[in-house]
């Protein structure tokens, strides 16, 4: 049973004359990865706070786990957890303290198990009992993504992850975003980077002038556009994977960072 | 709509929680809001004093009602720089997309506000007791000191609110507390308005500041107090309830 836990119909918004958004339609199935591509000021920030019921859109209707945005925010908000573009963090807390407020906040049982399991399985337990305030942008990101999922919400928002991050904490995401989408979770992306939408997603979607311009997997999105040729280029090391290999480090195998 | 008020103080705790754990963690916030108004009580006492007459024997009895009000315009200040801190790094967004009562959050600020403030004044008041200061004031008159001081600190929080929600940056967050902090100045904090032009002597005499500064030297003093305590909290809940206002509307539109 593959129901579309999130439906979008003719969503559009303005901000003072200017129209971000102008009729957005599109679906996501349950249980994938969904990727929103787009240029800077798409408004994929936009349609992401709509979703996450922080904005309200001028028309259009939107139904996010069986709950319609008009009649019932606390259902949305009960479905959904949003990380947004920066790390939105308590710096002075601890990473643990961080957790374990989210997991007050969702009313669950016991806040500090579930702190504590989240902590290991993103392998900072040594990093947990310091301030926030001391980390690098990657553990940041990955205690944010941590809070996101306490109280195992359906769907998590998450506004382009790998923004500002190293190439290194940015495959470190990626990781946990495929692990989470295997774990049943329904993730929802936002990116401007053509190669994140590929690496991670199965349906991509693609805003533009305030339309939703393409929709399908990468697979058939291919086969739309030019046609695939075949060329013989030496393929020289990119930097980055120049990078990873000094130290020690390539795609995939980051150690001690997951379980 | 919202189905979540029956974990309204539940909520409100644990965001009350989280920043009285940034003052504990922050000690420098209470020396830094305590700072200036030492200063000026030390200036007044040691220096200007002397000079100064008011009819009481002790100056500094007469000025630590002033100075009072004084620590609680600066410390003010910081509620809005924390409250801008929070809506600038994406943590108020958090909570809003959670399924939470969202007022919870400034009212976490507000009493931490109200906690930290008290902190602050008993600092003040223990440099003034070793500095001469005496009271012949009772437990009651006491607990009326301080229920004062807390709702004159409740209004001021409820405009810094306002403050922090608007502000652009973080300096703008906390340059709305700079006249409130001077507002003693012009009042009968520091000197009797006896000597003032009568202009500065009308604004000093009507300004919200002088019947709270009168009605806490009364206090304290063991005096009678006369009707300005009532005049002095109606201001205080006049300015509550506009500052609340318009806090919410603000806070609505986030």
């Amino acid at each position: 049973m593959n129901k579309n836990i999130i439906q979008i119909k003719g969503v559009k918004k303005s901000y003072k004359d200017v129209e971000v958004l102008k009729g957005v339609d599109f679906e996501v199935e349950q249980g994938g990865i969904f990727a929103l591509l787009g240029s800077n000021g798409a408004g994929k920030t936009t349609m992401i706070k709509i979703m996450a019921t922080l904005l309200k859109a001028d028309a259009g209707s939107i139904v996010i786990n069986g709950f319609d945005i008009e009649k019932n925010h606390g259902g949305i908000r009960g479905s959904i957890s949003l990380t947004g573009q920066f790390a939105a963090i308590d710096e002075i807390l601890t990473g643990r303290e961080n957790i374990q407020m989210i997991a007050k906040l969702r009313h669950l049982e016991n806040p500090n198990a579930v702190a504590e399991e989240l902590i290991n399985r993103f392998g900072m337990s040594e990093a947990a009992d310091r301030r926030v305030g001391t980390y690098s942008g990657g553990m940041k990101r990955r205690i944010d993504i941590a809070m996101s999922l306490v109280g195992n919400p359906k769907i998590i928002f998450l506004d382009e992850p790998t923004t500002g991050l190293d190439p290194e904490a940015r495959l470190e995401v990626w990781k946990i975003v495929k692990e989470l989408s295997s774990a049943g979770t329904t993730v929802f992306l936002t990116t401007q980077h053509l190669e994140e939408a590929e690496q991670l997603a199965n349906k991509i979607a693609i805003l533009h002038g305030g339309k939703i311009i393409a929709l399908d997997t990468l697979e058939r999105l291919k086969k739309l556009f030019p046609p695939a040729k075949i060329e013989y280029v030496e393929k020289q090391p990119t930097l980055e994977e120049i990078f990873l290999t000094i130290i020690g480090k390539k795609g995939g195998e980051i150690n001690g960072i997951y379980k | 709509m919202e189905s979540t008020n029956k974990y309204f103080f539940k909520d409100m705790s644990v965001m009350f929680g989280r920043s009285m754990r940034h003052i504990f963690r922050s000690m420098d916030t209470i020396i830094t809001v305590s700072i200036t108004p030492i200063a000026f009580m030390l200036l007044f006492v040691y220096v200007f004093g002397g000079a100064i007459e008011t009819g009481t024997e002790n100056y500094i009895d007469y000025l630590l009602p002033g100075i009072m009000l004084m620590t609680i315009g600066s410390g003010i200040a910081y509620v809005a720089y924390r409250l801008f801190m929070d809506k600038q790094r994406g943590i108020l967004e958090r909570f809003h997309s959670m399924p939470i009562a969202r007022s919870t959050v400034l009212w976490g600020h507000v009493l931490t506000s109200l906690i930290s403030n008290g902190i602050s004044i008993v600092v003040i008041i223990l440099v003034a007791l070793l500095m001469g200061f005496r009271s012949s004031a009772g437990i009651l008159e006491w607990l009326a000191v301080f229920g004062i001081l807390g709702v004159f600190t409740l209004a001021l929080t409820w405009v810094a609110v306002i403050a922090g929600l608007a502000a652009k940056t973080p300096d703008g967050a906390g340059a709305f507390a700079y006249p409130i902090i001077f507002l003693p100045f012009v009042s009968s904090a520091f000197v009797p308005t006896d000597t003032m032009p009568s202009a500065v002597r009308v604004f000093a005499e009507k300004q919200p500041v002088t019947p709270i500064v009168e009605a806490i030297r009364n206090l304290l003093s063991n005096q009678p107090v006369g009707s300005e305590i009532w005049t002095a909290l109606a201001w205080c809940i006049v300015i509550i309830v506009v500052a609340y206002i318009f806090a919410m509307r603000i806070y609505k539109k986030l």
